[in-house]
C-alpha cells in the first residue's frame, strides 16, 4: 500500500466517524428523483433541520434503483439502522426527531442490525433480493460530492494495488480471466479491446468513457455518474495503467446538469487528492482526465461518431479500418469503455478475474444492469447475474404489469426491437438473446401491457431512428424515411398489401450499406415486430383497424430531420 | 444598435475564451456560447471560426447538425415533452396533444403570445417516472394531460 493511499483512507475513515456521530439524512437526488419532486423534498427537510435545530448530516444521493419509491428519503439516527422511506412529500416528511413505526409513515426497508419488527431488510424487498451488487455497489449509499465516503468504502484500493503489486499486463489479465464484455451494446471482450491499445507503442493514448446514453429508457450510465462517479474514475484510472493511456475522456450529452456536475466535482476532488494528475498516488504514474460534452445526437454514442464530437466537428462515424486502437481521437490510439464496463474494473482488480466470471453464465458472465421502465409497477435501476430469465426480471423484480398481461418488452434501446411475451422466458445472456432476435444492448427494458399497439409501437421506434439518422450514409438517411412513412401509411390505414415486401427491401439495403449500428440495425425493430405481431400489421392493412384502438388518434411525430 | 452588437460579441468572445477544456472546439464554444446566452447568433459563429480557425461554413456545419441548438433569441420558457417508447407507453402522446391543442399549435414550436416554447424530446432521461414534461429545464414526471395542463397554466399565470 501506497503511503499516499494509507493517509487518504485514515482520513476518510475519520470523516467516517464524525459522520456516523450524527443523524443522518439521505435524500435520492438522481434524474428520476427529480421527476418525482426530490428538489422541493430536500427543500423541506433541510427547512425542517434548521427549525428543529438539530445537528445532522443532510446529503444528496443518486439513486438507489428503486425509483418507484422516490423520492426516497434515508434515515439514519446515531447507532441505529439506516430507514428508507419511500414516496414521501413535502407535506408528509417521516419524524426527524425518533424512530416510529406506526401511522402514516411506515419505512419502505431498513438496513442494519438489528432492524424493525415488521419492516423488511432493504435486501429482502422483492426488487433486491435477487440482485448482485457490483458496479452499483455503492448507489445510494454514497453522497456522490464526497470522495472520503467513496474511499470509506473501499474505493481506489483496487488502484493502489494494481499501481504497486501489479504490472499493466497483469491488470489486462485479469480483465481477460473475468470475461467481461463490453456492456454498451456490442458485447466485446473488454481485456481483448485493452490488449490491442496496449500493443500499441504510440506515445499519446486515449481511455474514452462513453456515457452518451442516447437509448430511451435507458438511464444506468447517468445513473452511475450521478450517484457514484468515483468509480467510473477508477474504472478508468485502471484502463490507463493497463494499456499505457495517459489522458481520459468522459463523454456525456450537454443537459444532464446532475451528472456532469457531480463527475465534474469527482474528477477536481481525484485532482486534489493526487489520484489524478502527474505522479498518482506518489507512483509515478501519470494520467489525466476531462468531461467531453456534445450537443444532442443519439448516432454521437457511436464509437468513431464520438471521437468525431470530442475533435469538436458533426458527430458522424467514420470508416473503419482504421480501428480506434490505431487511429482514434486525434488521430491517436484510443480506447473505449462504456461506463457499466469501467464500473466494474475495481471490483475485478479487488478480487479477481475468476471472482467475477463465476457469476452469471459461460460465455456471459458478471451482472446485467438494467433499467426498468414502461407498464411496470416497480420501475427503476437493476443489476442481476446474467443467467437470469427476463421472466423473472419483469415479475419478480420489477412487479409485473398493473393492469392486463405483458405484451412485450422493448429491449436494448430503439434499435434493438421487440420481444414478445412468449419469449419472456429467455436468459439474460448475449447469445441468448441475439437468438431470439433482441439484443441486451445499453439495458433498458421497457414492459408494454396488451394496450399498446405493435405497429404504432414500431413506428414510434422507426421515428426515432430516423429523427437520430446522423444523414451521413443515404442507406440510413432515406431508408429510415421510407420506413416511417410506410408505417405511417399504416397506422392512418392507408397502406396496400406491397408495403411489407417495399420495407424489406429497404430493411435489406439498410443493414448492407450503413457505415454503423444506426441503419445496420434499424430495421430491427420492424423485423422484430413482424416476427412476434405480423398478424396486427396483416390486420392494420387488410381490415383497416387497429385491435388496441390506439392507432385511431392522429398520431403526433416530430419532423425534423438532419440534412 | 452597433454598440448592441457589440456587447454581443464581446459576451459570445468572452463565453468562449472562457472554457476550461484542453482543446477549444467548434462544438464545445457552440455549447459554451449557447450556455451563455441561450441560442447561437450570426456573431457566434463568426467569432467561434475566428477563434477556432475554422470556415464560418464548418462551424454553421456543426451548429446545424446538433438539434439542441437554437438560431433565434429562446422564449422566456421552454417546456419540453418526452416522446420516447416509456412515456409513450404510458401516456405521452395523451400529454403532447393537449399541450398542442391549448397553444394552438400542430407541431414543436414557439408560442409568440405566451414567449414559451414547445419542444418534442426524444428522452429526457427519466423514463421511470414516465410521462415525463420538463418545464425551464426542471423534470417533472408522472404526467397525465390534466396535471400538465395545469403546470403550465400555472407557469404562464405565474409570469404574466
Amino acid at each position: 500500500m501506497t503511503k499516499a493511499y494509507n493517509a487518504l483512507f485514515e482520513s476518510a475513515l475519520e470523516h467516517h466517524e464524525v459522520l456516523d456521530s450524527k443523524l443522518k439524512i439521505n435524500v435520492g437526488m438522481a434524474i428520476c428523483g427529480e421527476a418525482a419532486g426530490s428538489f422541493e423534498v430536500m427543500e423541506a427537510i433541510r427547512h425542517e433541520v434548521i427549525a428543529q435545530g438539530l445537528d445532522a448530516v443532510v446529503s444528496e444521493v443518486g439513486c438507489l434503483g428503486l425509483c418507484y419509491a422516490e423520492p426516497l428519503v434515508d434515515i439514519q439516527f446515531p447507532g441505529k439502522p439506516r430507514l428508507f422511506y419511500g414516496n414521501v412529500k413535502p407535506e408528509n416528511l417521516p419524524s426527524l426527531k425518533q424512530i416510529r413505526v406506526k401511522g402514516k409513515n411506515i419505512p419502505l426497508a431498513t438496513l442494519g442490525t438489528p432492524g424493525l419488527p415488521g419492516i423488511p431488510d432493504l435486501y429482502d424487498l422483492p426488487m433486491m433480493i435477487r440482485q448482485v451488487r457490483i458496479a452499483l455497489r455503492n448507489v445510494g449509499h454514497i453522497d456522490p460530492t464526497d470522495l472520503h465516503q467513496y474511499i470509506a468504502r473501499g474505493g481506489y484500493k483496487a488502484l493502489d494495488t494494481a499501481l504497486t503489486e501489479m504490472t499493466p499486463d497483469e491488470v489486462i489479465e485479469q480483465v481477460k480471466l473475468s470475461g467481461l464484455r463490453g456492456r454498451g451494446g456490442a458485447a466485446f471482450s473488454t481485456g481483448t479491446k485493452w490488449s490491442f491499445l496496449k500493443s500499441s507503442k504510440a506515445s499519446e493514448k486515449y481511455i474514452l468513457c462513453n456515457a452518451e446514453e442516447g437509448d430511451p429508457g435507458a438511464f444506468n450510465d447517468k445513473g452511475i455518474l450521478e450517484s457514484d462517479p468515483h468509480t467510473l474514475i477508477e474504472g478508468m484510472l485502471l484502463a490507463g495503467y493497463a494499456t499505457g493511456a495517459n489522458y481520459g475522456y468522459v463523454f456525456i450529452r450537454h443537459g444532464h446538469d446532475g451528472p456532469i456536475r457531480r463527475t465534474q466535482i469527482a474528477i477536481e476532488q481525484a485532482y486534489k487528492s493526487g489520484l489524478l494528475g502527474k505522479n498518482i498516488l506518489g507512483t509515478g504514474f501519470n494520467f489525466d482526465a476531462e468531461m467531453s460534452l456534445v450537443g444532442e445526437s443519439y448516432v454521437s454514442g457511436e464509437e468513431t461518431a464520438l471521437m468525431e464530437a470530442i475533435e469538436g466537428k458533426r458527430a458522424m462515424p467514420r470508416y473503419r479500418p482504421p480501428f480506434p486502437a490505431a487511429f482514434g481521437v486525434w488521430g491517436k490510439p484510443s480506447n473505449i469503455n462504456n461506463i457499466k464496463t469501467l464500473a466494474y474494473i475495481p471490483e475485478i482488480i479487488s478480487k479477481g478475474g475468476n471472482w467475477f466470471s463465476e457469476i452469471g453464465v459461460g460465455g456471459s458472465s458478471g451482472t446485467a444492469i438494467l433499467c426498468l421502465s414502461g407498464n411496470i409497477k416497480r420501475p427503476g435501476m437493476v443489476e442481476v447475474p446474467m443467467g437470469l430469465t427476463m421472466r423473472a426480471v419483469v415479475e419478480e423484480l420489477g412487479g409485473g404489469v398493473p393492469t392486463g398481461k405483458v405484451k412485450f418488452l422493448q429491449t436494448g434501446g430503439p434499435l434493438g426491437g421487440v420481444l414478445g411475451a412468449n419469449k419472456l422466458g429467455v436468459k439474460l445472456d448475449f447469445k441468448a438473446m441475439s437468438d431470439a432476435g433482441a439484443i441486451l444492448g445499453s439495458g433498458g427494458i421497457i414492459v408494454a401491457n396488451e394496450s399498446v399497439c405493435a405497429v404504432d409501437m414500431t413506428r414510434l421506434l422507426v421515428a426515432f431512428c430516423q429523427y437520430e439518422s446522423c444523414g451521413k450514409c443515404f442507406p440510413c438517411r432515406l431508408g429510415t424515411t421510407h420506413l416511417l412513412e410506410i408505417l405511417e401509411r399504416m397506422c392512418r390505414f392507408e397502406s396496400i398489401p406491397s408495403d411489407m415486401d417495399l420495407m424489406q427491401v429497404v430493411g435489406k439495403e439498410m443493414a448492407s450499406a450503413s457505415l454503423c449500428g444506426h441503419g445496420q440495425l434499424g430495421f430491427n425493430p420492424v423485423q422484430s415486430a413482424l416476427d412476434y405481431f405480423g398478424q396486427e400489421f396483416k390486420i392494420h392493412i387488410e381490415e383497416g383497424r387497429c385491435q388496441t384502438g390506439s392507432c385511431d388518434i392522429n398520431f403526433i411525430t416530430p419532423t425534423r430531420t438532419r440534412r | 444598435m452597433p454598440h448592441q452588437i457589440q456587447d454581443l460579441r464581446d459576451h459570445i468572445r468572452k463565453a468562449i475564451e472562457s472554457q476550461q477544456s484542453r482543446v477549444i472546439t467548434p462544438l464545445s464554444s457552440l455549447l459554451a456560447v449557447d450556455d451563455s446566452i441561450g441560442y447561437i447568433p450570426k456573431e457566434a459563429v463568426e467569432e467561434i471560426a475566428k477563434f477556432t480557425k475554422n470556415t464560418v461554413n464548418d462551424v454553421w456545419g456543426v451548429a446545424s447538425f446538433y438539434t439542441n441548438f437554437r438560431f433565434t433569441p429562446p422564449k422566456k420558457h421552454t417546456v419540453e415533452v418526452c416522446w420516447g417508447p416509456s412515456c409513450h407507453v404510458r401516456g405521452a402522446p395523451g400529454v403532447l396533444q393537449a399541450l398542442l391543442n391549448y397553444f394552438n399549435l400542430a407541431m414543436e414550436g414557439e408560442v409568440e403570445d405566451k414567449n414559451l416554447t414547445l419542444k418534442f424530446n426524444t428522452c429526457l432521461g427519466a423514463c421511470s417516472q414516465a410521462p415525463v414534461i420538463s418545464i425551464n429545464h426542471k423534470l417533472t414526471g408522472g404526467m397525465d394531460a390534466r396535471e400538465a395542463l395545469k403546470r403550465v397554466k400555472e407557469l404562464i399565470r405565474k409570469h404574466d
